[in-house]
């Protein structure tokens, strides 16, 4: 985590023209004629060892991207372009043979730890499954590796958690394992899925903290799925903030916290509640509520709540990312009159 | 007979006049090994007009305490000591049918989650109806009850025609709200809120959060406000209380509190809470898991992770003691929590 730009190298994650549709059904024998623009045409780079925020509110499509990067969705269209070392890969098209190597090297860690684990299966066995589907090592020295990760996130002593089930653990414990699990094979790159959002704030920090220290120990790079705005703060160098399928705003955190430039990042912004009762926010600026990105118009997603809405906007179809900053882009054509 | 809610517009509240006193509750629960010590020694008033929060995190006790007033607890409950003084009158005393017509009627409850819990094949205004039809059988005829839940739904930023659409045709934030307008169906003087936005997006909480300020202050009702999100506290309440392990750690005016926690919970609890504006400060994370209040620890319940903690944090229990004008703390050593510092990460 540095505040300075990261440095211009080959990112480790490349996404262009990202798209997810999803078809509503309209019975057995007919077509569909109606999708939902889950993920309507997104771009993002993440450098190798930089942890990018991905904010919204439910239903932006940040959960639907966490997943195609993964590969537990496939894209509808665009490439997402993975490279580690001499390994490049385009996600989307990772065939069945390849699908093993590609999974050691990527993972992903999911929000709900009550519901992401096996109960009938011990945290040996969670943690070491990865080991096992990849054939690493014989089982003594994948009882090592285990007790080695469950040292590192934390579980100590390790031994007395080996062979616990997950109804013996608390939540803040149940979140480690699963970030044992996915660390286990060494991945360069983890999709984290709000894993903080079900936790208790106590138990939230150190979690939160576990996952920074652990990147910078072992060199992983998150993209971090959140709606909570200070979480991101915390554990993000930049931010991507979501709206109906479209990115609208990117840039280094900080940045776009004191400098939201996007009308709908400023919305969000001062809709979030202040931990201070000394401080009164802006009202928050925004008609109506969201609705679903189903067969959208062309024009910009955000225009019927858009408090700046003009001509400009309705005539054009959705605006491009213009640079606002430095790394900091926003997609508003009235960036300069807001 | 007309129930309206301009009739309510003219209710004359008296800050300084209690409203509902909690006084020394203690509530456990029977399990099959032993007692939970869910409630223990709680002790706070709401006057007329006031909102109160009750923070803490799962397993505190906030929801114990919220459902205790209202006297709907599991069957396993038991009332230990304490009253409950609803304008003086004191509902642990009440009958059955006599509690039953406090509800709704005198308090209220949004209860957490309550937005799901619609009927799916009736109306929402009808579900509405049913408390009217239950707290004013006979009163109200039909058009009667149209124009006051017609009302209800405007006082919560909802077109009144909603009440005859069915809660899968609501978004989340229209099913709370209309949440909020059976809660104020009998306009009751004190709502209790558990987790009100818990659930919502942030621009919709934002949104359900200044309408139920706004109709507090128009109708002159009391809210208590469950939580475990400090910073929605921070925003709708005037005081407010900590809760830890069963036990009311910290009581006080929320703008007091907020300056100056003077219990190392409250203190670590803010200091690890991240937001979005000023400097971002280092988060300090609480050591430690809560207790197990089968065998709740001796003397104070937070002494196992508290880092001021002696030996006699462990042999006595602190009492919840006066330290300014209604700022009342249950710490041996709240002398010793320093200020908020706000240190920079790097």
């Amino acid at each position: 985590m540095t505040a300075e730009a990261p440095v211009k190298t080959k990112p480790l994650v490349d996404v262009k023209g990202l798209r997810k549709l999803f078809p509503i059904s309209r019975g057995l024998f007919r077509a569909p004629t109606d999708f939902v623009h889950a993920v309507d045409g997104i771009d993002f780079e993440i450098a190798p060892g930089e942890s990018l925020g991905l904010v919204g509110e439910s239903g932006c499509g940040k959960s639907t991207t966490g997943r195609m990067l993964v590969k537990l969705l496939d894209p509808t269209e665009g490439q997402i372009k993975f490279s580690d070392g001499d390994y490049e890969k385009d996600v989307a098209r990772v065939g069945r043979s390849e699908i093993k190597d590609f999974r050691s090297r990527v993972q992903m860690i999911f929000q709900d730890p009550y519901e992401s684990m096996n109960p009938r299966r011990t945290v040996f066995d969670t943690v070491s499954e990865p080991l096992a589907v990849q054939g690493v090592g014989t089982v003594p020295e994948r009882e090592e590796r285990v007790l080695e990760l469950l040292h590192l996130v934390g579980l100590t002593p390790a031994e007395n958690f080996l062979f616990r089930y997950p109804h013996e653990l608390s939540g803040g414990q149940r979140q480690r394992v699963a970030i044992a699990r996915a660390l286990v094979m060494n991945p360069r790159f983890v999709v984290a899925d709000e894993p903080t959002s079900m936790l208790d704030v106590s138990i939230r920090i150190s979690i939160m903290e576990l996952m920074t220290d652990l990147a910078e120990r072992l060199g992983v790079s998150y993209l971090y799925i959140t709606h909570d705005l200070a979480v991101a703060r915390y554990m993000c160098d930049r931010i991507a903030v979501m709206y109906l399928g479209k990115m609208v705003e990117v840039g280094p955190t900080e940045d776009v916290l004191a400098n939201p430039r996007h009308p709908y990042t400023r919305a969000l912004l001062s809709a979030v509640p202040v931990p201070d009762p000394s401080i009164k926010r802006t009202p928050v600026e925004i008609k109506g509520g969201i609705s679903k990105a189903i067969n959208p118009a062309p024009e910009c997603r955000f225009i019927e709540r858009c408090p700046f809405a003009a001509e400009v906007c309705r005539e054009n179809p959705h605006p491009e990312m213009f640079e606002v900053g430095d790394q900091h882009f926003a997609a508003c054509y009235r960036i300069n009159e807001i | 007979m007309t129930l309206s809610l301009e009739n309510l517009q003219t209710r004359r509240i008296d800050p300084d006049k209690p409203l509902l006193e909690v006084d020394d509750l203690v509530m456990h629960y029977k399990i099959k090994i032993g007692e939970v010590s869910a409630v223990d020694n709680v002790t706070f008033t709401i006057h007329q007009g006031e909102a109160v929060g009750l923070v803490g995190e799962s397993g505190c006790g906030k929801t114990s305490t919220a459902l205790s007033l209202l006297r709907l607890l599991p069957a396993n409950a038991e009332y230990i000591s304490g009253q409950i003084r609803l304008n003086g009158e004191d509902l642990l005393r009440l009958d059955e049918e006599e509690m039953r017509e406090r509800r709704w009627k005198d308090i209220a409850m949004v209860f957490q989650g309550a937005m799901n819990s619609w009927n799916p094949v009736y109306r929402v205004g009808d579900q509405i109806r049913e408390v009217l039809d239950t707290h004013y059988r006979g009163e109200m005829d039909i058009d009667e009850q149209d124009r006051h839940i017609a009302s209800l739904f405007s006082a919560v930023g909802l077109p009144p025609e909603m009440a005859d659409r069915y809660p899968h045709e609501f978004s989340g934030g229209m099913r709370q709200r209309a949440v909020i307008a059976m809660a104020l169906a009998c306009s009751p003087e004190l709502i209790i809120a558990d987790e009100p936005t818990t659930a919502l997006d942030v621009i919709v909480q934002d949104q359900i959060l200044k309408e139920l300020k706004r109709i507090q202050a128009e109708l002159g009702m009391s809210i208590l406000y469950i939580s475990h999100d400090i910073a929605v506290i921070a925003e709708v309440t005037d005081s407010l209380g900590v809760m830890y392990a069963g036990k009311l750690v910290e009581y006080g005016p929320t703008a007091v509190v907020f300056a100056r926690p003077r219990h190392p919970y409250a203190y670590l609890l803010l200091r690890s809470t991240p937001s979005i504006t000023g400097p971002r400060r280092k988060l300090a994370p609480l050591e430690g898991e809560p207790p197990d209040l089968v065998h709740p620890p001796t003397g104070c319940r937070f002494h196992p992770r508290c880092p001021f903690a002696t030996e006699k944090c462990v042999a006595e229990e602190p009492p919840l003691e006066e330290i300014a004008e209604g700022h009342r703390v249950a710490c041996w050593h709240y002398d010793q929590v320093p200020e908020l510092d706000m240190e920079l990460v790097r």
